[in-house]
């Protein structure tokens, strides 16, 4: 090779590099802020503290959903069980609890049926290299023919524990009322972001959706990590299954229908990229409430029909793909 | 390998197929009314003329390394246009080809999204799913919009010694068949979808031929739109073409093409097709409800899968090298802690 | 430290390695030398338990062992550091460094102190970057020498490298060398690959060479010459290595240029240039890493679109609006980035070869598989591609039989201009000649030919013409028969006064 290299800089610091990894998260907020104040303006009694709870009141599932498919999107994978698979707690829920079951137990086994389904999936991704997007996809027509094997027709919930729970609420400052489902949805929240930022299991996570096979060769657990967070996804629906069946009161295998996409929708809205390794909690959540926002203000808006809720989310998602578009690309370019 | 890949799907047809005539010893009795061919197997090819349609158009797409999840939300949108027109008094043939035009118009769009601002298809067509079924309910007001006319349910229920529908599949996957294979067309379309980049600075028209697969599965998509809303002669926005891609894009990889694009398999899409409108005709017939059918759709994907993944086959292999008394590989020893 | 004994591996058909033996001690540097295919990375994977062997021990400091994985095997003090940079670009360089051991308190990541610990080991080899960056906003080099920091990280005792020099400079190189020599002194056992073999003499205290799977001798470097060396890499005598005679010019003087560029540039790639090239000409193309030789090739074969000048050719003006419309010029273009802008990998050897051809025609008019079956056979001969087999899958060849069926892939379209970005680069000494001759013969019968390379005296040798590109500028063009590799150094070199300001 040459000598003799006049030397150039070998490495330059980029301030103002790290922001901008933020900048989906960022514009997320941006986005739910200017809806809202968009609400504020036109309906009366839209800028309250109880909007904003009801927010989260009405979408603590999605939350709990969109937490799990953070995770798996995150590897650069996919989860499109997660609708099915809350649809197949509820029923659990329902039939076991319909049985004479004692809650807690209920509960559990929910639980542990849907990290156990998610398990499944992350063995049959990882070790049989089968598509994610396949495999989930057999696991979404699964949970939901599992449904109505258990049952055909809506179950309802009567017991006390549940019924209790579903409608004893919390009073905030402010005349603020929520459910323990948003505190439930919360302390995942928290629980997420702890696990993927300050946990190995986390790093090696975002490293995968980097670059699987550098992850492999430094040494890192990508297996647990790729089959780890299906189980987490399986978790957190199995979760959002349980707080979905406190808001219905009901199990029913048509609960649920087609939430796959609103989950993914929320967390492409909230920044996470689907290729993986780019992405935050934070963002999730955002993106479910800007959804939540839109469907807030169609219903005040009354003369709009549901479809126009399906419209704007297909519009949201495209603004903020062509978002994505503009930052990711930077950081590829520097190679 | 090709033919080794083709293997499993049929052994899967020909196992649901055996299952049926157990159950049903008519199952494969043929008979001719009125010129017309009647049977259970004329049905499923029937009812499963749409989701094969469509997985024709998704399997080149699929080559590409592409997916498109709007098909089903097309379809809709194409039942919905042509009802509300013949409805309002328009002509069926009219009718179809607004909807048709449609549909080019939607791929279209697709595509620029794919090929030129270079979003993943996944996503790029995520878009249109969400949008595109609420366009479909927006044009037929929610409304399920019934209508008579002769030509048009011709399209879906139609017969010309065998189902007009299945014919018009048919047709379009022999098409397609000789089109790709008989030109350079399938190569360039793989190539394409093994490595884009690569294929462009070779002269090769990615952005094109990407842009082209797009507009032709929401073509194909339109048509199945047509032929579903024609069997019931009417458009229901809501749940025409409902999860039609997933069944399409399961036909698909059930019948050996990989997601991950290149080598693709027409025959293997139409294997796959006919096991799945079989598997759901089967359950039907023996008496399950018809909801629980999603599992048995399950476990056939799984098993189809997980038999041509190449490292089922290799598990398989090291299994059986393992029982011969080989070379002792000594257990590592754990060195520190993790 | 490390002894491998009766090592084979073996992948379904093939048997990667068969037999080898290899010692490494602590305190040297040891290098693995062989040709593209030889074994050397097999060898690499099976000691850091990527592959597993079929038979055979390993054993370090004298207790067997057989890892799993290259987890296990940094556990036991086993470090690698491989070719292509095998980092995440999403994280941080801190994050990168010590992905997988952060310094942790009460059981979470510690950032502080996992950014203190990187910043430490940065100082070491003396890289001044900010560990809190994010790693793909570096230049590769940069993150090559990330990754040894990372390898360093461990208490690394046998400290593996993969062709690390490939995407360094010179200066870097002598970095690497200087950290390598300080490590050789703590008594580190150091394995080391490179396909150069100045490299190799300056650094290696001892070689081990492999051909074809097997092992040929271990030597002391000071016991075995360069000539022994390649043609015990070889395992046959120079016939084809010898020297591409140093070719003159004998283009007519007068003739049209081929290609006519003015003024061409684009604001981030390449300052405008003029540049002419004739028929059966040989233009080499010679700069550091990162001085612009690749964005000047691909502007002239518009794979990126220039902001400015002009282009004719032969004559005609050309407004660069793609390959394809340069391909139908007559332009031909192999990238320096043969897996990801070169081979279609799935797709046979016979596909890859005609598909370039098959783009022109169009798809509607396939090429005829007779022709397709001649063109294949025909080049499969005179450019010795292994194995000649016209349906194997590209992506399973070795890469210089990769590179030679792209070269192919380019000649059978009969292009006026053949573009080649490093074609060299990373493929063994027997197919570097082979190509090297190759581009001789086709200038000899009236193609122009583009020649670029990291290699001085390999442009030098090969050229008409040396354009010499600094800065993304080009600042110099010597031609005729007495141009040294020192001339085109002092060229690189040259300290200049008005062009220093460029927009980069």
């Amino acid at each position: 090779m040459t000598v003799l290299a006049p030397s150039r800089p070998s490495g330059r610091l980029l301030p103002g590099r790290l922001p901008q990894r933020f900048l989906p998260v960022i514009a997320t907020f941006a986005v739910f802020v200017i809806t809202f104040g968009v609400g504020s303006f036109r309906y009366e009694g839209f800028f309250s503290g109880q909007v904003v709870a009801n927010l989260f009141v009405d979408n603590a599932f999605l939350i709990v959903l969109a937490v799990g498919m953070t995770f798996v999107i995150l590897t650069g994978g996919i989860d499109l069980s997660v609708g099915a698979v809350a649809a197949l707690s509820t029923m659990i829920a329902a039939a076991t609890l319909e049985a004479g079951w004692p809650p807690w137990l209920a509960v559990l086994t929910v639980l542990a049926s849907g990290s156990t389904l998610g398990l499944l999936m992350g063995l049959v991704i990882h070790y049989f290299g089968v598509q994610p997007f396949i495999v989930t996809l057999a696991g979404m027509f699964l949970a939901r023919g599992l449904c109505f094997l258990i049952s055909v027709e809506s179950v309802s919930i009567q017991d006390p524990v549940f019924r209790d729970l579903a409608t004893s609420t919390i009073s905030l400052p402010g005349d603020i009322v929520v459910t323990w489902s948003v505190v439930i949805a919360l302390l995942t929240v928290a629980v997420a972001v702890y696990v993927l930022h300050l946990t190995r299991f986390g790093r090696t996570v975002y490293a995968v959706g980097g670059s699987e096979s550098s992850a492999r060769l430094m040494g890192l657990a990508t297996s647990r990590a790729k089959v780890g967070v299906y189980m987490v996804s399986g978790f957190c629906s199995a979760l959002g299954g349980l707080l979905f069946s406190l808001y219905m009161l009901s199990g029913y295998g048509l609960h649920a229908v087609g939430m796959e996409l609103d989950v993914i929708a929320a967390v492409v809205i909230g920044g996470t990229v689907l290729a993986g390794g780019f992405g935050y909690v934070a963002g999730s959540v955002a993106g479910v409430l800007v959804l939540g926002t839109v469907q807030t203000l169609i219903s005040f808006e009354g003369t709009l029909s549901s479809w126009w809720t399906k419209i704007v989310i297909g519009v949201l998602l495209l603004a903020f793909i062509m978002l994505q578009r503009l930052i990711v690309r930077q950081p590829s370019a520097a190679r | 390998m090709k033919r080794a890949q083709i293997l499993w799907p049929l052994a899967a047809l020909a196992g649901l197929l055996v299952l049926n005539i157990i159950v049903t010893p008519s199952f494969l009795s043929l008979r001719i009314q009125d010129g017309h061919l009647f049977g259970s197997t004329i049905d499923i090819l029937r009812n499963g003329a749409p989701t094969m349609l469509i997985a024709v158009g998704m399997t080149l797409v699929i080559a590409t390394r592409g997916i498109d999840l709007s098909v089903g939300a097309v379809a809709a949108i194409a039942g919905a246009i042509a009802c509300t027109w013949i409805a309002d008094g328009g002509n069926a043939v009219t009718a179809m080809i607004m909807a048709l035009g449609v549909c080019v118009l939607l791929g279209l769009w697709n595509g620029f999204l794919v090929s030129v601002l270079g979003i993943q298809p996944i996503i790029a067509t995520l878009v249109l799913m969400t949008a595109g079924r609420g366009v479909a309910m927006l044009l037929t007001e929610g409304q399920i919009i019934t209508i008579n006319d002769s030509l048009y349910s011709k399209i879906g229920a139609g017969f010309v010694v065998l189902p007009v529908a299945i014919l018009i599949s048919l047709a379009v996957l022999g098409g397609v068949a000789l089109l790709t294979r008989r030109t350079a067309l399938g190569m360039l379309i793989e190539s394409v979808g093994v490595n884009p980049e690569a294929s462009r600075l070779a002269g090769v028209r990615s952005r094109t031929i990407i842009w082209t697969v797009y507009v032709f599965a929401a073509l194909c998509a339109g048509v199945a739109g047509l032929m579903i809303s024609s069997n019931v002669n009417a458009a229901d926005a809501n749940s025409a073409g409902l999860w039609i891609e997933m069944d399409a894009i399961l036909a698909v990889v059930i019948g050996g093409t990989s997601l991950a694009g290149g080598r693709y398999s027409l025959a293997g899409t139409l294997v796959g097709a006919l096991v799945i409108q079989t598997l759901t005709t089967t359950v039907y017939t023996i008496g399950v409800p018809t909801n629980v059918t999603l599992v048995f759709k399950a476990v056939v994907v799984i098993a189809v899968c997980l038999l041509q993944s190449p490292r089922t086959a290799g598990f398989v292999r090291e299994r059986r090298r393992r029982k011969q008394p080989s070379v002792s590989v000594p257990r590592p020893q754990k060195v520190g802690v993790r | 430290m490390v002894d491998m004994r009766g090592i084979s591996v073996e992948f379904p058909g093939v048997k990667a390695l068969s037999e080898v033996d290899f010692r490494l001690f602590p305190g040297e540097v040891h290098a693995l030398m062989g040709e593209n295919g030889a074994g050397k990375s097999t060898l690499i994977k099976a000691l850091t338990g990527v592959y597993r062997t079929s038979a055979g021990t390993i054993r370090l400091n004298g207790r067997p062992v057989a890892f799993t994985g290259p987890g296990q095997a940094q556990q036991a003090g086993v470090s690698t550091v491989y070719q292509e940079v095998n980092l995440c670009s999403n994280l941080t360089v801190a994050e990168n460094i010590l992905l997988g051991r952060e310094p942790r308190r009460f059981g979470a990541i510690d950032g502080r102190a996992t950014r203190a610990a990187a910043a430490k080991l940065l100082d070491r080899i003396g890289l001044d970057i900010d560990p809190a960056s994010q790693l793909g906003s570096h230049p590769i080099a940069v993150q090559q020498l990330v990754a040894i920091a990372r390898a360093l990280a461990v208490q690394a005792r046998v400290l593996v490298l993969d062709e690390p020099t490939s995407s360094l400079d010179s200066d870097e190189v002598a970095e690497l060398f200087r950290i390598l020599r300080v490590l050789r002194e703590e008594g580190v056992a150091i394995l080391f690959v490179s396909h150069f073999i100045d490299q190799v003499y300056e650094i290696a205290d001892r070689m081990t060479v492999l051909r074809n799977g097997r092992l040929v001798g271990e030597h002391l470097t000071r016991e075995l010459d360069r000539l022994d060396l390649v043609s015990a890499m070889l395992g046959r005598e120079l016939s084809t290595l010898e020297e591409v005679q140093r070719r003159t010019s004998h283009h007519a003087p007068g003739t049209e240029p081929v290609l006519q560029a003015r003024g061409l540039g684009r604001a981030g790639a390449i300052a405008p240039f003029d540049l002419d090239i004739h028929a059966g000409e040989v233009v080499g193309l010679a700069g550091l890493l990162g001085s612009g030789r690749t964005e000047l090739a691909r502007l002239l074969f518009g794979a990126d679109r220039p902001d400015t000048g002009t282009l004719t050719i032969g004559g005609k003006p050309a407004r660069a609006r793609g390959p394809r419309s340069m391909i139908s010029h007559g332009v031909a273009f192999c990238s320096e980035d043969r897996k990801g802008e070169g081979v279609i990998a799935d797709l046979s050897v016979r596909d890859n070869l005609v598909l370039a051809m098959q783009a022109a025609r169009g798809w509607a008019r396939p090429v005829p598989r007779r022709l397709a079956e001649d063109l294949v056979a025909e080049y499969i001969e005179k450019l010795d591609i292994r194995p000649a087999d016209p349906g194997a899958v590209i992506g399973n060849l070795s890469g210089g039989n990769q590179q030679k069926v792209l070269l192919a892939r380019w000649l059978v379209t009969r292009p006026r201009l053949l573009i080649l970005d490093e074609p060299t680069r990373g493929i063994d000494v027997g197919a570097k000649a082979q190509i090297q001759k190759v581009v001789a013969d086709l200038a000899a019968e009236g193609m122009a030919v583009v020649f670029i390379s990291a290699e001085l005296e390999e442009v030098v040798r090969v050229s008409d013409r040396v354009v010499v590109l600094r800065d993304r500028r080009k600042v110099a063009e010597l031609a005729g028969h007495d141009v040294s590799v020192s001339d085109v150094m002092s060229a690189i070199a040259a300290q200049s006064g008005p062009v220093a300001a460029v927009a980069s």
